[in-house]
């Protein structure tokens, strides 16, 4: 129990312009359950992709039963038995249970033809089920097994491998009360059998049901490491902030006027039995926090119209509308700059003038027939008045740097008439200088008249440009803070689910 | 005229000097004529099928709608006495509900439009050979439609060069099409569909409605087209007419420029390529090149065009991704790096 299996000393990973992991140092023992917290970029995922050999530090040193090494391969990981349950599954729905824990490694018949010995295949598989106590068998198709029983199934799949570190990253995010208990227990019994597991996750309340150990991570750093008896969401959220926020804030010019959107009970497609109800007022900038996967994005693509809204209702400067399709919210005034520039955002392959003009092309028209003069012309304004850098707005949006792209998007729907503009995720992916330009055309936005909703998982983003804060957890709102309640310790506790 | 449409036009050029070189015959105002002709009707239908391929989707059933329709052209106004004009109008509003029909199944029913357009493919020559029993459709002795022959199968006198009409109708064909798809809303809406559908529904485009329209426009031309071979073949075997002009309109749009991913192409490229396929048919022919050799020489063409396609896209790409690297910096690509999955 006592002796180290996996040492990690000054672990860095320097992106250019981002420290994402600044000398992360701890071991883990042999059955030795880690509870490994941080916020929303804390570089959690980075420090698993440089355990899986995804990722090669830029210093440090892996030491693995006693062995230096530098970075890992992918190889040098499996090899050493770490082994990953992903958030997003990395399994075939089209095979069995069996099929999928030996994929790649199927038992074969003799012969030069390579059949799978299917017998064999399911004799192997059954003893690691039973060693679970799983209720389902060796040749049950994995499309009719529940997310959590996919995670067994991911589980039995490392343990096959002879896994001795089983790193799980928020694997409860989605279960059920009953699922999670389940797979706390299977945790346990892995610890039993004396297999590590290093278990990332956001529901504090695991940490200290189920951890020996609880490592925070923050802004890249571990900031604290908290024995059984000492771990309390209350110790961990204290360590997990407490980073000082520049602030950013630039009050508004007026106070916020009349209700612009009101949503009222909307329930969305990922969560169809959580109803949200907020508004957003004329000239103040809402922010809308959470945890990823809280239910931010669904809600404002059904807002949007991308999604169909599975209840509630929409109000817009007091009247009730119903926004099917994007076009629908277009025609109202109802804008999204969505997170994925990339995939939603932009047609990366059409030029930045024929992007800003695409949801207005009409205006850009005579019979029908665009006026690409008319495009030129306004694209050149909006590069001046947003300060696009670029020679030339004929050049593809694809060839713009990741600010320059987003200020491409917001361009196309500056060129309209915003009532209600929904940010998800402004500036991410952006540098620090195009950032804090985004920031200054926010506060400009928000004066002139907008309605502005901005989705971030950036704390000093929602703190330092909000004029209010609703936070979102588990598809529902968790609570509404006021300029005077804000605080990274305030917003998380809602994040998790507690009250402020 | 873009840089690819502009090749083309080069290599049709060198096959044309080649063939003349070997066999002056190609130059003769008659086998010219004839292959004018060739074009005027195979463009009409590849034109069609540039709009579906420019919005992602296929389109294989037009050698059979071709036949279908072609025999209900003849069968209307030769045994049901409809008058030519009321026929036409009916036959290009068949292809109309035609191209609705496939566009709803794609977009409403989220079937695949190569299976859609592949049951259509053996639906409608089905029907085509059960409508006929089998039988060759034609007209008769003294059947005479002077106005009809002369529209679609005429030609006229151009300073010593018999010109077909067909030639016209792809003219004004391709005229038309190119101010829709390069000057109008609509054709800004098909290659923004075609090449991120997300995208263009993020920015409000009825992606569905886009979809559905490229189907309906396809099926009318090929309606239109369909009349038009009908007219010049002047008798239908339901069994082999038309049978894989799918496959020429396809490769004339892949040679013009399109990409079956959608989003790309040009009008004339899809000319042009029409153009280059039936410059190659004559090839075969002037050449002595036995005929059953015909489908390899056109594949082996294309392949070669695409082939050299690829190359150039290929190192455009490098060329560009390494310019865009020095001029966005690093830094913009490190934290999209380590954003997912936390």
């Amino acid at each position: 129990m006592t002796e180290p299996f996996l040492e990690l000393v000054d672990i860095s990973k320097i992106y250019p312009g981002v420290v994402a992991l600044d000398h992360v140092s701890f071991s883990v023992s042999r059955g030795e359950v880690i509870g490994l917290v941080g916020e929303n970029g804390a570089g959690k995922s980075t420090l698993m992709r440089v355990l899986g050999g995804v990722v090669e530090p830029s210093g440090g040193v892996i030491r693995i039963d006693g062995v230096e090494r530098r970075s890992l391969t992918v190889a040098d990981a499996i090899k050493a038995g770490i082994a990953f349950v992903h958030q997003e599954l990395n399994l075939f729905d089209n095979l069995d249970v069996a099929g999928n824990v030996f994929i790649g490694r199927e038992p074969l018949y003799a012969g030069p033809l390579k059949l799978v010995d299917r017998k064999r295949l399911h004799a192997q598989v059954r003893p690691l089920l039973e060693r679970l106590a799983v209720d389902f068998e060796p040749d049950t198709p994995l499309a009719e097994l529940s997310l959590a029983q996919r995670q067994l199934v991911e589980i039995i799949k490392a343990l096959s491998l002879d896994a001795r570190l089983v790193i799980m990253d928020e694997p409860t995010s989605s279960l059920t009360l009953t699922e999670t208990d389940r797979l706390l227990r299977v945790i346990a019994g892995l610890k039993a059998e004396g297999v590590s597991v290093i278990f990332i996750t956001h529901r504090l309340n695991e940490v200290k049901e189920c951890a020996d150990r609880a490592v925070v991570l923050r802004d890249g750093r571990t900031v604290g490491a908290l024995g059984k008896a000492e771990i309390t969401p209350a110790a961990l959220i204290r360590l997990m902030i407490g980073r000082d926020l520049k602030s950013l804030y630039v009050p508004p010019a007026a106070p916020p006027g009349k209700n612009v959107l009101e949503i009222v009970e909307a329930r969305t497609e990922t969560y169809p039995d959580r109803a949200v109800s907020l508004s957003v007022r004329r000239g103040e900038i809402l922010g809308l926090a959470g945890l990823v996967g809280s239910g931010r994005t669904e809600l404002a693509r059904a807002i949007f119209g991308v999604d169909p809204l599975r209840g509630g209702s929409i109000k817009l400067e007091g009247e009730p509308i119903r926004i099917p399709t994007p076009r629908a919210a277009i025609e109202r005034g109802v804008y999204l700059v969505p997170e994925d520039r990339k995939r939603s955002g932009l047609l990366l392959d059409f030029s930045i003038a024929e992007n800003i003009s695409l949801p207005d092309l009409a205006s850009y028209a005579r019979a029908r027939l665009v006026k690409p003069a008319l495009e030129i012309e306004n694209a050149r304004r909006q590069r001046e008045r947003l300060r696009i850098r670029t020679p030339d707005v004929a050049t593809a949006a694809g060839a713009l740097s990741g600010g320059n792209q987003q200020k491409v998007v917001l361009a196309k729907w500056l060129s309209m008439r915003p009532k209600v503009l929904i940010f998800d995720e402004p500036t991410r992916g952006i540098d620090v200088g195009a950032k804090q330009e985004i920031y200054d055309m926010l506060r400009r936005l928000a004066d002139s008249g907008v309605a502005i909703l901005m989705i971030s998982s950036d704390m000093e983003e929602v703190i330092g440009v909000s004029d209010r804060i609703a936070v979102m957890h588990e598809g529902a709102i968790s609570g509404f803070l006021d300029r005077s309640q804000f605080s990274e310790h305030n917003v998380l506790q809602l994040a998790v689910g507690h009250t402020v | 005229m873009q840089k690819k449409d502009l090749s083309l036009l080069i290599l049709i050029i060198v096959v044309g000097a080649v063939v003349a070189f070997i066999n002056p015959r190609f130059l003769l105002v008659g086998n010219l004529s004839n292959t004018a002709n060739q074009v005027g009707m195979f463009g009409v239908f590849s034109i069609a099928e540039a709009f579906v391929i420019i919005t992602g989707g296929i389109e294989l059933s037009v050698g059979s709608v071709i036949a279908l329709l072609g025999v209900l052209f003849i069968d209307l106004i030769v045994n049901r006495g409809v008058n030519w004009m009321a026929a036409s109008a009916l036959i290009i509003a068949a292809g109309l509900v035609i191209g609705a029909v496939h566009g709803a199944l794609v977009t409403k029913m989220r079937i695949q439009p190569f299976v859609v357009t592949l049951c259509g493919l053996l639906i409608y020559r089905g029907v085509a050979r059960y409508y006929t029993e089998d039988a060759t459709a034609g007209f008769g002795f003294g059947d005479s439609f002077p106005t009809l022959e002369w529209l679609t199968a005429g030609r006229t006198d151009v300073f010593g060069f018999p010109l077909p009409h067909t030639v016209v109708a792809i003219v004004v064909v391709a005229f038309v099409a190119w101010i829709v798809l390069h000057r109008s809303v609509f054709g800004r809406y098909l290659y923004a569909v075609g090449k991120n559908e997300e995208a263009a529904r993020y920015s409000g485009i009825s992606s569905d409605r886009v979809i559905v329209s490229s189907y309906i426009v396809c099926g009318g031309l090929t309606a239109l087209a369909a009349i038009l071979i009908a007219m010049y073949t002047r008798s239908i075997s339901p069994a082999v007419h038309g049978s894989f002009y799918e496959l020429y309109a396809i490769a004339a749009a892949v040679l013009g420029g399109c990409s079956l991913r959608g989003g790309e192409g040009s009008i004339l490229g899809v000319v042009l390529g029409t153009i280059l396929l039936q410059v190659l048919q004559n090839l075969v022919n002037l050449l002595g090149i036995p005929s059953s050799l015909n489908f390899a020489v056109m594949g082996t063409v294309i392949l070669i065009g695409v082939l050299a396609d690829q190359y150039l896209v290929q190192r455009r790409q490098r060329a560009a991704t390494a310019k865009g690297r020095l001029q966005a910096g690093a830094i913009a690509g490190a934290p999209a790096d380590r954003a997912p999955a936390e």
